[in-house]
């Protein structure tokens, strides 16, 4: 059996463990066109100011290719799935035939199409090349725009900063970090962000890169015009799907899969920011780009690709993201999205903490920290496992939530059970 | 009956000393317990550790691989870890902590007391209301 994996990162790494954990004998061929070990990505916007030491970058050592017989190929590009030959061609143009693949591809920063946007000094932030990049440029570099407050704009944002270079952000939504706080949490952080002197704009874009060869400024919708000499575009991430594109496997906004982590072809499977796969809050298939979420579609994968029987019962959003020392978390859903939902609230926001749930039909579908994040999981679970909470909801807006505030029935079943998670 | 005798425990037993004076009044940083004794209303209270589950959502969230399981255990290797609290927002427990460390941070939990046959959470349970076994 030959086991062939495009990508070494969160799902990749976890395929194959779970595929050793199976098949001791199999051949494991891992692609990757990165040239590095398996490391954190959300880890590469600490590297621009050394905010961590690279050896905490690490996911994965040499041991771990070793001991689990990887024949890795770095910094090689897979760029065909032949599905009637059962091969892969590569930037090489080798072939290398595979019994079942698995294709962990990750995203891609999405640019769009901006009036001068080919001078020079404009980046992406996704691995960590384009961190060394930015890095490289910020002795040079005396003010820095960075093009989208969601997540790895924010942090990117953070990482620049923090490296001493002042710093925009430049938002076209209302809010920033639509995607994981409300809009009250995200003025709290953004409050919060400006005192610390990091410039935040919303409601605008930009709309042309102003500069000879390289960037100089840029200039918005609004008509402002803001100097800088490095530009971050960081608007979203998209998945890459080309190879299944391709290949004519069934894709929709990601490469669509079923519970097992199939995709339409059952020797081909897809995981982690490529895949579509359901989500127990919104009820739908979609991507859900994050890290713990592509490590367990990884394993699942992985798991049955080599005979296993590994159900993905579906996930949700759910993230810990701490700007400039304010910490926060949040899970499932962060705005109520009809009026059949209750929802509350507590907001100290002047001392920085907020924190918000969303209940339907006396499940929680949503819960915000900001601030005072401790044992936070614990609603991360109750999403997770459907938990009905009908009194004491009230008591998670104080102090830690805790499991005692739950209906006994739960308590019972996680604390006496097997645990799976 | 919420005694937190289960806490002093976890306390001595990862202390330097291992003596219960000298963890609580000379040790710095104090060890901080890696359980907890949840108190509701009506008198109900019991004490939680982590459940080291099969298939753990904290290891899953581990951006950068310091949780990790090692035959059975869940770990924690406080010299890896990025304090970014995915853990927290992880463990559907609540049993992964924050630790400050002479001005680091790092997350810490239970590791089932290395070298013991029984965690020591558990010896010291006045009422045997602590039980350990395997599920």
């Amino acid at each position: 059996m030959r086991y062939v994996i495009i990508g070494n990162s969160a799902a990749g790494v976890h395929a194959v463990e779970e595929i050793r954990k199976r098949d001791g004998e199999g051949e494991i061929v891992m692609f990757s066109r990165e040239p590095y070990l398996a490391y954190s990505r959300p880890l590469i916007t600490e590297f621009l100011f050394d905010g961590v030491p690279v050896r905490k970058m690490s996911y994965r050592d040499a041991s771990f290719y070793r001991d689990n017989r990887v024949d890795l190929r770095l910094g090689v590009e897979v760029v065909e799935i032949d599905r009637e030959k059962k091969e892969v061609l590569d930037s090489r143009g080798e072939r290398t035939p595979y019994d079942k693949l698995l294709i962990a591809t990750g995203g891609t920063p999405f640019v769009p199409p901006i009036k001068g946007g080919d001078r020079g000094g404009i980046f992406t932030m996704m691995t960590w090349d384009s961190a060394k990049a930015v890095k490289e440029r910020l002795p040079k570099t005396k003010r820095a725009v960075v093009l989208g407050g969601g997540l790895i704009g924010m942090k990117t944002a953070e990482g620049i900063y923090e490296a001493g270079v002042p710093t925009t952000v430049v938002e076209l939504a209302p809010q920033i970090l639509g995607r994981i706080l409300d809009r009250r949490g995200a003025e709290i952080f953004q409050d919060y962000l400006e005192k610390k002197g990091m410039e935040i704009i919303t409601g605008d874009t930009v709309e042309e890169v102003v500069g000879e060869s390289e960037v100089e400024a840029v200039r918005l919708r609004s008509g402002r015009v803001l100097e800088c000499d490095l530009l971050i575009v960081a608007i979203g991430v998209v998945p890459n799907m080309d190879l299944a594109k391709k290949a004519g496997l069934q894709v929709n906004r990601g490469i669509v899969v079923n519970e097992r982590m199939q995709t339409s072809d059952p020797d081909i499977y897809a995981a982690g920011d490529v895949a579509e796969a359901f989500d127990i809050v919104v009820k739908e298939k979609r991507v859900n780009a994050i890290w713990p979420v592509a490590n367990r579609q990884g394993r699942i994968a992985g798991a049955n690709m080599a005979g296993g029987e590994k159900v993905f019962t579906g996930e949700f959003p759910k993230n810990s993201l701490k700007l400039l020392g304010l910490e926060m978390i949040s899970m499932g859903l962060v705005d109520s999205p009809d009026d059949s939902c209750q929802v509350i609230t507590r907001d100290e926001g002047e001392r920085y903490v907020y924190r918000k749930f969303i209940f339907k039909d006396g499940h929680v579908l949503g819960g915000i920290f900001v601030g005072e994040i401790d044992k936070a999981g614990i609603v991360t679970g109750m999403i997770k496992n459907g938990v009905r909470m009908n009194g004491n909801r009230e008591r998670l807006l104080y102090g830690p939530p805790q499991l005692i505030y739950l209906d006994e029935e739960y308590r019972e079943e996680k604390l006496t059970r097997p645990v799976v998670s | 009956m919420g005694c937190g005798l289960c806490l002093v425990a976890c306390v001595v037993e990862h202390s330097k000393t291992k003596d219960i004076l000298m963890a609580y009044k000379q040790e710095t940083p104090r060890p901080t317990p890696r359980n907890v004794v949840e108190e509701g209303e009506e008198g109900a209270c019991f004490s939680l550790q982590c459940r080291h589950c099969q298939e753990p959502d904290c290891v899953d969230a581990c951006v950068n691989g310091a949780l990790y399981i090692d035959n059975g255990v869940i770990k924690v290797n406080k010299d890896h870890c990025v304090a970014c609290w995915m853990c927290v927002m992880a463990c559907p427990y609540g049993c992964i902590y924050r630790e400050e460390r002479e001005g680091s941070w790092n997350s810490n939990k239970c590791d089932l007391c290395p070298g013991r046959d029984v965690p020591a959470c558990v010896e010291i349970c006045p009422n045997r209301a602590l039980v350990y076994e395997e599920r």
